[in-house]
């Protein structure tokens, strides 16, 4: 047991309780919080793995812009406690069920695969995953991909503004 | 020596697993798209562990991309979770059955 994977460990175990906890929580505003702790957490992760720009990414783009987005919604809306009458009784249960099948379905496919090797066998050289390298590869043989995510980013935007703007144009034309 | 990638791989199966229990089992359809991010980052993570594995970057490359599709799915995403409360003043999705036969 080396440095990183004790580090790995603590991780691991922030991200699953964090999880866990988001799903259980009442509360919405906790869940997105909790949430945000998880993130950050495989953020972190990421560092330890060679990849230090997505984790960048991750606690820009993820923790930072589109929890916010959820955390506003959730104010806006009034939404973070929501008491509801259950119309399925055994769904809890069921999911449960359901779940746990998914669980050993894949804990059996991995053990199934056990044997391959499992870490890289050459030493990773320091600029394997520096930003720079990942720059040039996106912006070499990635550019046309690159270019069309500006324009899915473009779509989403006009998008989210028609459908929320579509209640306040009914009401205009009504008088 | 560095993190196996038998470890990354438990935790991303594990991280998946939570999501999709998210989804089986709360009623709020903000949880639940929550829920859905975690999916989404549980195979993020998969696809570093993957392309550290390979010695190749072009799994960074498509986690970056992950996460731009991701963006745009939570802004279109949400502003039909606001619109749908504006109609039913409510965001539980069982009561979202407008489409029932």
């Amino acid at each position: 047991m080396t440095t990183d994977v004790w580090i790995f460990l603590g991780l691991a175990a922030i991200a699953v309780a964090s999880a866990i906890s988001m799903l259980v929580s009442r509360n919405a505003v906790y869940s997105a919080l909790f949430l945000v702790l998880n993130f950050v957490a495989v953020a972190v992760l990421y560092l330890l793995l060679n990849a230090a720009f997505i984790a960048l990414v991750q606690v820009t783009v993820y923790a930072g812009a589109i929890m916010v987005l959820f955390l506003f919604v959730i104010m806006l809306l009034g939404a973070e406690r929501l008491h509801t009458e259950r119309a399925l009784k055994w769904q809890q249960p069921a999911a449960a069920v359901l779940g746990l099948a998914l669980l050993a379905e894949m804990a059996m496919v991995f053990f199934r695969g056990a044997g391959s090797p499992t870490a890289p066998s050459a030493v990773l050289g320091g600029a394997f995953g520096s930003p720079t390298a990942v720059g040039r590869l996106l912006f070499s043989g990635y550019v046309l991909p690159f270019e069309v995510t500006s324009v899915v980013l473009l779509a989403a935007m006009i998008g989210a503004i028609v459908l929320a703007r579509e209640e306040r144009r009914v009401r205009r034309e009504k008088p | 020596m560095s993190i196996p990638t038998d470890y990354l791989l438990a935790l991303s199966v594990v991280l998946f697993v939570l999501g999709i229990l998210g989804v089986l089992v709360r009623r709020n359809a903000i949880v639940v798209f929550m829920s859905i991010e975690l999916m989404l980052n549980a195979a993020n993570l998969a696809l570093i562990a993957f392309a550290r594995q390979m010695q190749d970057l072009i799994g960074q490359v498509v986690v970056f991309f992950v996460i731009a599709v991701a963006a745009a799915e939570v802004a279109v995403g949400l502003a039909l979770i606001v619109t749908i409360f504006k109609t039913k003043h409510s965001i539980d999705i069982d009561q979202v059955s407008g489409l029932r036969g």
